[in-house]
């Protein structure tokens, strides 16, 4: 395989390992803890670095999901303390574990291969150098072996415990009454989210881990009200953003890992405008015919209000209707032309008249409002 | 006592520490509004949402002026914010969510423009990276002039709206029934609070400026319930940690300033949470202790007495192993009873039995018309 094949798939990966536990995180309304958690394994990390002195043994990934579970812990001890709301102490937690982490890093590591840029930011472009060799074998590049191996994990969990998960989702309170350990899960997810994370850092950083965690759930939130099919297009849109940022790095010559969250951004504001139903653009439409149909309603009760009464010469033109229902000449006659054509009233001059159509509407909406 | 001496002496940690404590007085003050109107991690947004405004700021000007770059990431950081606000009032997006995707990607965008700067074959963008992890060791006077007189306009302007800012943080609704522009005070809060962060940015970097924010006003809240005693301690917080940061990294070898303000900053959280009077956790647990005192003192002189009104004689002794059995309380009556007696209303008559003396029948009648407004069957 080409380098250039390698980083788009071991990008593919990341984005997939990290769309799966990121759709759970934004529907329990969690997303900063992919924050929190991916800033906070930095001292497990450096722990792990200390007793190992190798960036790729598995230590590493058990430090780091201690460190993580160890944020959510610290995080909840904080919070049932009553003194602190939750978002206050994660955002004391993991600043300060961050903090240990570099200090331990300053002092100890000053000369070993271990940097915060690395950690925060990450350079997908030099991935495919460092192989991962399994008896004189060339597998692969280290990082696409670790990513598939996290996302392996993932997958399993969230296939074997889906309905579990799906209902400590929901309603924890439930979950927790038919006997699930809603809490168990918690710390599970959690540790998860760690693993995914420190399996991330050093091909992406983790700043990117947040956006892959939740930029492609949240687009998929919008998109549909079904768990499943969130979770599916969180990993399309995730792959779609992974691949879209390798190009956008590669035409610029710039991060790799920036790239893949503007592009997950980019998606984000196109869903925004775009999402049918919840979409800002179909809200806008809905919103306006919605107005039109009340329009049409109003006129019709108008017009049968005054139907055959000695005033209604005067009372059912179009010019009056600015007057009396207080609407700006525009939208009278949008309301008028769109009554017109579902032929609830007939126009003759200025005058209107109601058909047996529009009729019929308004004893229907008059018993509605 | 050298290192004080130092603060005056050495140009360095004078600056540094001038530095780190104005900043730690700006972002701490304004941290108890973020802190009562639940937007502690907008802090953290803003802050990575800075980073595209520096590198615009950069190319559009390629100047590395503080001032031009706090403006540009000033604006990036204040876009941010408005987006992150407008994302969760306009979509069904949730708050975390939103700030989760506007951190990482105004932050990723950056970092794609910082690399692309880098690219560039002539720029002199290097310490740009700075602003990302922060060197507060670098801090010249000139950085710290920009941190005094921003923060000086910042610290006035609170002053200016500081009636208005406490109602937009305790009650924004009655604020605008009472015709307070609720909204507008929203966006010059949001404003300063921008700028409180973009300033910070280059002494402690990205990732630990919500922690200056947030940290001093938590630990502050556990203090006092009241507004402006909560500010000023902040501020001092702030600023403790400010100066202690940049003295034991000047005294200690290898050590970066900007994690030792946080970790100092992190540390006085923890001893406000276990010590503040009131409702510090030390405090809670000896008042919890001491209620449950007096309950079970209360529990078993009530019971001692409704045993003796069966007899003639209120001061009737009865067993222990009777309270043992009656009483509500968890564990055995014994200690409870001892209590009892060196308090003066019970007597140990022999080995197991026990009686109220008059003053424990008065006390028992007293609790029980408190209790149970003198109904229980004498």
């Amino acid at each position: 395989m080409s380098p250039s094949v390698e980083i788009q798939l071991i990008a593919v990966v990341v984005a997939v390992a990290c769309a799966l536990p990121g759709a759970f995180l934004v529907l329990q309304r969690m997303a900063m803890m992919s924050d929190a958690i991916s800033h906070a394994i930095l001292p497990g990390i450096v722990l792990a670095f200390f007793i190992t002195h190798d960036l790729g043994s598995p230590l590493m990934i058990l430090g780091a999901a201690a460190s993580g579970v160890l944020t959510v812990a610290l995080v909840e001890l904080l919070r049932k303390t009553g003194l602190l709301a939750e978002d206050a102490a994660i955002g004391i937690v993991f600043p300060a574990l961050f903090s240990v982490g570099v200090v331990l890093i300053a002092r100890y590591a000053g000369d070993v291969h271990l940097d915060i840029d690395a950690v925060l930011l990450g350079e997908l472009a030099f991935a495919p150098f460092d192989r991962f060799i399994l008896s004189g074998v060339d597998v692969g590049p280290r990082a696409l072996v670790i990513m598939s191996a996290v996302l392996v994990v993932d997958l399993v969990f969230i296939v074997v415990f889906f309905k579990e998960l799906k209902l400590t989702t929901f309603d924890a309170a439930l979950a927790g009454s038919l006997g699930f350990a809603p809490v168990l899960l918690h710390y599970v997810l959690m540790g998860l989210v760690s693993v995914t994370a420190v399996g991330a850092f050093d091909a992406v950083g983790s700043i990117l881990v947040v956006a892959l965690m939740v930029a492609p759930p949240a687009s998929a939130y919008l998109l549909t009200d079904r768990l499943k099919p969130m979770i599916y297009i969180s990993c399309g849109i995730g792959a779609l953003s992974a691949i879209g940022g390798y190009w956008f790095a590669r035409y610029l010559d710039a991060s790799i890992a920036g790239a893949m969250a503007t592009v997950a951004g980019a998606a984000f504001v196109l869903v925004v405008f775009l999402a049918p139903h919840r979409g800002l653009w179909s809200l806008a439409r809905r919103r306006a015919s919605q107005k039109l149909l009340f329009g049409r309603k109003m006129l019709v009760i108008h017009l049968y209000n005054h139907e055959g009464l000695p005033e209604a010469d005067l009372e059912c033109r179009v010019e009056h209707l600015e007057d009396h229902l207080r609407w700006d000449h525009q939208f009278a006659n949008r309301a008028v032309k769109s009554s017109i054509a579902r032929s609830l009233i007939l126009r003759e001059g200025s005058l209107l008249m109601l058909t047996d159509e529009g009729r019929m509407l308004a004893r229907e909406a008059l018993v509605e409002f | 006592m050298e290192w004080f001496t130092d603060i005056f002496l050495d140009y360095t940690l004078r600056t540094v520490a001038l530095g780190s404590a104005l900043l730690g007085i700006t972002a701490g003050s304004l941290g108890g509004f973020a802190l009562l109107r639940r937007q502690s991690l907008l802090g953290d947004a803003i802050s990575h949402a800075a980073l595209p405004g520096i590198a615009i700021a950069f190319l559009l000007t390629g100047s590395k002026a503080p001032l031009v770059l706090i403006l540009g990431a000033a604006l990036a950081g204040w876009l941010g914010a408005a987006l992150i606000a407008s994302v969760t009032l306009r979509t069904r997006i949730k708050y975390d969510s939103a700030l989760g995707i506007m951190l990482s990607v105004f932050f990723g965008f950056g970092l794609v423009l910082l690399t692309y700067i880098q690219k560039q074959p002539d720029a002199n963008q290097a310490g740009l990276e700075s602003f990302l992890f922060g060197q507060a060791a670098a801090l010249i006077q000139r950085d710290v002039m920009v941190i005094l007189s921003i923060g000086t306009v910042i610290i006035f302007l609170m002053v200016l709206l500081w009636k208005e800012f406490k109602m937009l943080s305790f009650d924004p609704d009655f604020g605008a029934t009472l015709g307070f522009p609720i909204r507008k005070l929203d966006h010059i809060l949001t404003a300063l609070f921008v700028i409180a962060i973009v300033i910070g940015l280059q002494t402690v970097g990205v990732v630990l400026m919500s922690a200056m924010i947030i940290a001093p006003a938590a630990a502050a809240r556990q203090w006092t319930d009241r507004l402006g005693h909560m500010i000023l301690a902040a501020a001092l917080f702030g600023a403790i940690s400010g100066v202690g940061g940049a003295v034991t990294s000047s005294r200690v070898g290898n050590l970066p300033t900007g994690p030792t303000i946080v970790l100092i900053v992190s540390a006085i959280v923890v001893i406000s949470l276990l010590f503040a009077p009131n409702r510090g956790i030390v405090f809670r647990k000896v008042r919890e202790w001491k209620a449950g005192k007096n309950l079970r003192v209360d529990a078993v002189l009530v019971d001692l007495f409704t045993l003796a009104s069966q007899h003639t004689s209120k001061e009737y002794p009865h067993s222990e192993r009777v309270l043992d059995v009656m009483s509500t309380i968890s564990g055995p009556a014994r200690r409870t009873l001892h209590l009892l007696e060196t308090l003066g209303l019970a007597r140990q008559i022999d080995q197991n039995n026990w009686s109220l003396t008059p003053e424990g029948v008065e006390r028992a009648q007293t609790v029980i018309r408190n209790q149970f407004g003198g109904s229980l069957s004498t």
